[in-house]
């Protein structure tokens, strides 16, 4: 099982932020769908403009991060005319139950989604019992 | 970037500011980018458009859709895009979350005036799609000499 922590976003460098480039500090949170089949745990994640070089995958003990940056770079002279899209950081965690194997940790990213699968311990794999009569 | 675009300028920033708070009140109408045509906030996919001096580009967060089934049509400043979502659900598993949304989507954009519509460009990269479109040469900003 994985269950959600909600973090507040830690703002970059120094801390210093006027009310005007509040923007720039806020994280998105990527949507997700979470699913668990016999095998273990699969959550995609929806981060669209990360590529590989920006994606931040971690384990901390029992939490995983989720982390990715957008590597679109605009003309320098261009201004916003609508914004949807507030942030360039991507940002979610989760707790990862013991009967995962967070060291057997796949991942991919494809087209702005990323697959991470979460086996879990065979041992704890739902096994069938038969009854015997 | 995008946070930044806005951050440069504070007179953009405090007008968002004050969009946001008439959204609030009357709900998304007021959006810029589609007019009455415009989609509530959260609305598959998220749009960013960006100017300069000679071009408009907009972005489209897309993520996992087939590029070649995208269609992209443009008739004088309004840019119409629409495509389909697919997301494969897994019969056997147990779901505890399902945020992502798939499906048919479509989104309009109005473009500044100057704009001109054979002058387009798209790409997908990343999960974005990315239309530049050109402004017309007469429209940009030019020195005048005083003779």
């Amino acid at each position: 099982m994985t269950t959600e922590v909600t973090t507040q976003a830690v703002p970059a460098g120094n801390g210093k932020q006027s009310p005007l480039n509040a923007g720039s500090t806020t994280t998105i949170r990527p949507l997700v769908d979470i699913f668990e089949t016999a095998e273990g745990i699969t959550l995609h994640a929806d981060m669209p403009g990360v590529s590989k070089d920006g994606l931040n995958l971690r384990v901390e003990g029992t939490n995983l991060l989720v982390e990715g940056t957008i590597g679109i770079v605009p003309d320098q002279q261009m201004s916003a005319l609508h914004a949807d899209i507030r942030s360039t950081l991507y940002r979610r965690s989760f707790v990862l139950g013991g009967e995962l194997e967070a060291e057997k940790i796949d991942a991919n990213l494809k087209d702005g989604i990323l697959t991470v699968r979460i086996p879990k311990r065979p041992e704890l794999r739902p096994r069938k019992i038969e009854v015997s009569s | 970037m995008f946070g930044s675009l806005y951050s440069q300028n504070p007179l953009l920033a405090q007008f968002r500011r004050l969009e946001e708070e008439l959204d609030e009140v009357f709900g998304s109408s007021t959006s810029w980018a589609g007019g009455i045509r415009s989609l509530p906030p959260g609305t598959f996919p998220a749009i960013n458009v960006g100017s300069t001096e000679d071009c408009v580009t907009v972005y489209l967060f897309a993520p996992g859709i087939d590029a070649k089934k995208l269609d992209i049509a443009i008739q004088q400043n309004l840019l119409t895009v629409s495509g389909e979502r697919e997301i494969p659900h897994d019969e056997k598993a147990t779901y505890y979350r399902q945020e992502r949304s798939g499906g048919e989507f479509r989104r309009v954009v109005i473009l500044p005036d100057d704009v001109d519509p054979d002058r387009v460009e798209a790409s997908y990269r990343d999960g974005v799609v990315q239309i530049a479109v050109r402004r017309r040469e007469s429209a940009r900003p030019r020195q005048i000499a005083i003779r």
